[in-house]
């Protein structure tokens, strides 16, 4: 078909290119859920394992200010290190694998979890845990029932904001190569600029992430129902 | 741990920073990218904050915009621009990133001029000051500190997200990473990983300084304040 005459025109130019191609995603049903596995088990991971070992520091930031500004400012330095390059840190010694994209997006949801869980453990009243204590609650009880569910919109608000920010992260995981539908949008843009593969993997994020969010909404909804008595 | 070795080795290279391309080069090409966007945002955004934030209204709408700017991945809007008529480059790359800014200083001007103490705005009246004075003299000055959080955010942001430009054949030092992945040169990798890294702190270091010295009045360290992260707020978040 391109023959000399046609001189300048490339394929490129030639063929249709859409934004949105309902076509495309049909023919390549398998690959997008695969990917969107992936980017689901990774954001998971990470919000999961992050807040595990939020919840421990958050407690002993809130324990003593000395522990607390260490633990602060370290989590301001991480929050500030681009993810490209805390994957490139991270790459030398877990190469290209999803543990390397897992470790560094742990990392981002514990900075923004710790900083939640501290901020709603420090918002609990001293009279409520002073009163708790002189009925007679234990530590893990204290714990338990007054303190995390006190804290819990704050909590419930670092989660949300984790996990969101987890779900658009994800992405830049394809420098190794597991950026789950992050390999939708750099596969579409190494493939001759496919615009509806692109579009796909970045509706498919931004869905993915509202979805999220809106699970999680409901979620504190379920858990805190004193909230809706007070309103009603 | 030769890994480590071998970024000395690349920084300490004196032609890696001067040849064509080389680090110097990209350093500039990052900073200028990153200045013009982040200042094309504040033209954009500080007004209409400022508008905003006086009224009173429009106060759903910011809220809205950051909620949803926080769900759509950089490197799918820098993506996006790059396969549009504008093509990829530095200029695809400045219009993405200007986006992005736009959010937290819209966001923190709003609530800024929100948060400012409503005897103030009423006592400033009651002393004769026109709207523009009241905006001027009495609000702006009070919402400054949120206003520069919200620049110092924004910034912060896009220099950490100009790296990822060079996922689509973008400039900037993300480059080196890009590079020294293609060629399994994890020295490479490790030495523009430091160089981004360090570029991102000094930017949040320098422009913290720069409001601390700029808000008048009362001041707080910015850093080492337990503030939580909200769905409904402009929070900065990581790229």
């Amino acid at each position: 078909m391109l023959s000399a005459a046609s001189g300048m025109v490339l394929a490129v130019d030639a063929a249709p290119n859409p934004w949105l191609d309902p076509s495309y995603v049909t023919q390549n049903w398998h690959t997008i859920v695969g990917l969107l596995g992936e980017h689901v088990r990774l954001t998971v991971a990470a919000v999961v394992l992050g807040a595990v070992v939020a919840l421990p520091l958050a407690l002993l930031a809130r324990r003593s200010r000395y522990l607390a500004g260490p633990v602060l400012g370290v989590s301001t330095l991480i929050y500030t290190i681009p993810s490209l390059a805390m994957f490139a840190f991270l790459a030398p010694v877990t190469r290209l694998s999803a543990t390397t994209v897992l470790v560094g997006l742990v990392l981002y949801s514990l900075v923004i979890l710790v900083r939640n869980f501290l901020a709603g453990l420090q918002a609990v009243p001293a009279d409520v845990r002073e009163a708790a204590r002189g009925m007679g609650y234990g530590p893990v009880r204290l714990l338990w029932q007054v303190d995390l569910p006190l804290a819990l919109p704050s909590v419930m608000a670092g989660l949300r904001v984790a996990t969101v920010s987890t779900v658009a992260l994800v992405t830049v995981g394809v420098i190794v190569g597991h950026g789950g539908l992050g390999q939708l949008i750099t596969g579409g843009f190494n493939a001759n600029f496919y615009r509806a593969e692109i579009v796909t993997g970045a509706l498919g994020c931004v869905l993915l992430a509202l979805l999220a969010d809106l699970l999680l909404a409901g979620v504190e909804r379920l858990l805190t129902p004193w909230t809706r008595r007070a309103a009603a | 741990m030769s890994a480590w070795q071998d970024a000395v080795v690349y920084l300490n290279d004196p032609y890696n920073w001067t040849r064509t391309d080389g680090i110097l080069d990209l350093l500039v090409q990052h900073m200028t990218i990153s200045a013009v966007a982040v200042a094309a945002a504040m033209v954009i955004a500080i007004p209409v904050g400022v508008v905003l934030g006086h009224t009173g209204r429009g106060g759903g709408f910011t809220v809205a915009l950051s909620n949803v700017s926080r769900a759509v991945p950089t490197l799918a809007l820098l993506t996006v621009f790059a396969v549009t008529p504008i093509g990829f480059g530095p200029r695809a790359t400045t219009i993405a990133l200007a986006l992005f800014a736009v959010p937290p200083i819209l966001t923190n001007t709003y609530v800024g001029f929100r948060e400012v103490d409503r005897d103030v705005v009423e006592a400033s009246r009651a002393m004769g000051l026109s709207g523009r004075q009241v905006v001027l003299q009495a609000e702006l000055p009070l919402a400054a500190p949120l206003l520069m959080t919200g620049v110092r955010t924004a910034a912060v942001q896009v220099v950490a997200t100009a790296t990822l430009a060079a996922l689509v054949a973008g400039g900037g030092l993300g480059r080196i990473i890009n590079l020294g992945f293609g060629q399994q040169d994890y020295g490479v990798v490790l030495a523009g990983a430091l160089l981004v890294a360090v570029l991102a702190v000094l930017t949040e270091l320098v422009l913290a300084a720069l409001s601390w010295t700029l808000t008048p009045g009362e001041k707080r360290l910015p850093f080492l304040r337990a503030r939580a992260a909200r769905p409904d707020s402009g929070a900065a978040v990581p790229l």
